[in-house]
């Protein structure tokens, strides 16, 4: 990997257990600026744990997560999205009860002013440009017509673009997928795909994903890793990922 | 005092909205902490008094009305915060129940009314206080005391600047966010424990404001506050735990009901009857008046 520029994420021997059960096993794997990475590997591989590592959400038993050169092991979640990593997750966790523009707000709460006045009066320049940002990624996601409307009342597909929306709405550097495309019809599919290469190029963004759909990640993704029951079992581009014998055997069982 | 009938009964029914207007104010003190934290906070009460006792000691010291009111505001808020932040944080953060939590809370309770017994005593006192309970003003058709418009008033204050706070400002939003889901909060960087924490000390200055205009209507003791605190649980509960606008609600029906049953059912009836009003409320309402059906909160 001599050609990439340094590394954005580095995560090294991660470890993590629930009791007896170890739900990831010395996982370790790097992302340089701009690369878009994808994780796949069967339901209960550990995918979503190693998302909830680097997102602070859980602490690893072992190992190490760096991004820009410093260790993110010990932080909140608001800590590390303060870092410039923003995530969505696999069930969606909007704010249902609030309309689509406050959930975009709210994705630009860690770029407001932190000073008391501002946090109770809404200073009219910052309101101002914050808002042309939100509305800059409703016109992207075409998330017009539903602006205004609770977003408990939008249906999945565009609630899940909802999501995608405010995590952009964060500026981050890295952005952590859960499934992007988990249930989406077909075309909902394509529209993501489209909308994240889109965005990459458009946000300068570095991209880890997780997904099921191997169709969908290797579209995406010029370089996959893939896990086993918590276990790094291969690395490179997405042909060389599926031909791996393990990767076959994680997916269909020991039969194949 | 042969008062028309009309008259009589507007009289009892303002005197039951000054009354009501209390519960609210402790109402909506409970149902900020439930809809944010999700815990009951049985210290409500105790923390309201604690700093209704600040005032009292500030005020017998000479201070002004002016320190006195804004030091038990700043006390009140003081011990929530210590008390969110010292042990339920910690304890949230070790995986504790909200069982647990509850628990903590009366925990949290019997050490704030030991500190006030301790240092007060259990011998009441008279409350000093700028608004007299028995000078009247004739409003309309109804006398109202002093105490009892200044209450009104000092309420609805209350009550507009949280309803600013919650709705229009970026802080408010964020608590709305953390209320709704407090992962999705902090993975888009709210700093939410600071948010919680905002909640609770605004939460027991509510009180604490409840405290205040209760206590120059009674006289003051440690255990002041435990009546109009199940009150405004009841009320809370009445309007739907998780609603503000419903807590409010809740507490003034409750007065007004209360204060018209002692009216016209004989005055052993006050308590009896309310909380009756309540049971056929909950019997017809479940969720309360202002409350979302159940089956939505999954």
């Amino acid at each position: 990997m001599a050609d990439l520029p340094r590394p954005l994420l580095t995560v090294e021997g991660l470890s993590l257990a629930f009791g007896g059960i170890r739900a990831l096993r010395g996982v370790g794997f790097s992302l340089a600026e701009g690369e878009t990475l994808a994780v796949i590997g069967p339901n209960g591989s550990g995918k979503t744990s190693l998302f909830n590592c680097i997102s602070g959400a859980y602490t690893p038993g072992a190992g190490s997560i760096t991004f820009q050169g410093k260790s993110l092991l010990g932080l909140s979640p608001d800590r590390v999205a303060r870092r410039g990593i923003a995530r969505t997750f696999q069930n969606l966790r909007l704010f249902l009860g609030l309309p689509v523009i406050d959930n975009l707000l709210l994705g630009r709460h860690l770029h407001f002013r932190k000073n008391l006045a501002a946090a109770f009066f809404r200073l009219r320049g910052e309101e101002i440009r914050h808002r042309e940002k939100c509305e800059e990624l409703i016109e992207f996601l075409d998330l017009e017509p539903y602006r205004n409307v609770r977003v408990a009342d939008c249906a999945y597909g565009v609630q899940k673009r909802v999501e995608l929306a405010r995590a952009l709405a964060l500026e981050p550097r890295l952005l952590l997928l859960d499934e992007p495309a988990s249930g989406l019809t077909g075309e909902e599919k394509e529209e993501v795909a489209y909308w994240l290469h889109e965005m990459r190029g458009r946000f300068g963004l570095t991209l880890l994903f997780v997904e099921h759909d191997l169709r969908f990640a290797s579209r995406l993704a010029p370089r996959m890793i893939a896990l086993d029951r918590g276990e790094k079992i291969a690395e490179g581009t997405p042909a060389e990922v599926q031909r791996q014998p393990a990767v076959a055997r994680a997916y269909l069982g020991d039969a194949a | 005092m042969a008062l028309p009938l009309m008259d009589r009964f507007l009289q009892y029914a303002v005197a039951g909205l000054s009354a009501g207007s209390l519960y609210a104010l402790v109402a909506l003190g409970i149902v900020l902490i439930y809809k944010s934290t999700k815990v009951l906070n049985f210290a409500h009460g105790d923390v309201a008094t604690l700093g209704t006792f600040a005032a009292f000691a500030l005020l017998s010291r000479d201070h002004s009305f002016w320190i006195a009111f804004p030091a038990a505001l700043v006390t009140g808020a003081l011990a929530s915060v210590l008390f969110y932040f010292g042990a339920l944080a910690p304890a949230q953060r070790k995986g504790a129940t909200l069982l647990g939590q509850v628990i903590l809370t009366i925990g949290l309770a019997l050490i704030v009314q030991g500190l006030v017994v301790y240092t007060f005593g259990t011998e009441p006192d008279r409350m000093p206080f700028p608004l007299s309970d028995s000078e009247s003003r004739k409003v309309g058709p109804v006398y109202v005391s002093e105490l009892a418009l200044g209450t009104l008033g000092a309420a609805l204050a209350a009550c507009v600047a949280v309803y600013v706070v919650v709705q229009r400002t970026r802080l408010g939003l964020a608590m709305r966010a953390v209320s709704e889901n407090l992962m999705a909060a902090q993975t888009l960087g709210i700093p939410t424990r600071r948010v919680l924490g905002f909640a609770w000390a605004t939460a027991s200055a509510l009180g604490v404001v409840a405290g205040l205009f209760l206590a120059p209507a009674l006289l003051l003791d440690p255990f002041f506050m435990l009546d109009p605190f199940l009150k405004g649980f009841a009320a809370s509960v009445l309007g739907g735990l998780g609603s503000l606008p419903g807590a409010v609600a809740g507490g003034l029906l409750l007065g007004v009901a209360e204060s018209l049953a002692g009216a016209y059912a004989g005055i052993e009836f006050k308590k009896t009857l309310a909380f009756l009003v309540i049971l056929a409320v909950l019997l017809v309402r479940p969720e309360g008046l202002l409350g979302k059906p159940f089956k939505e909160r999954v």
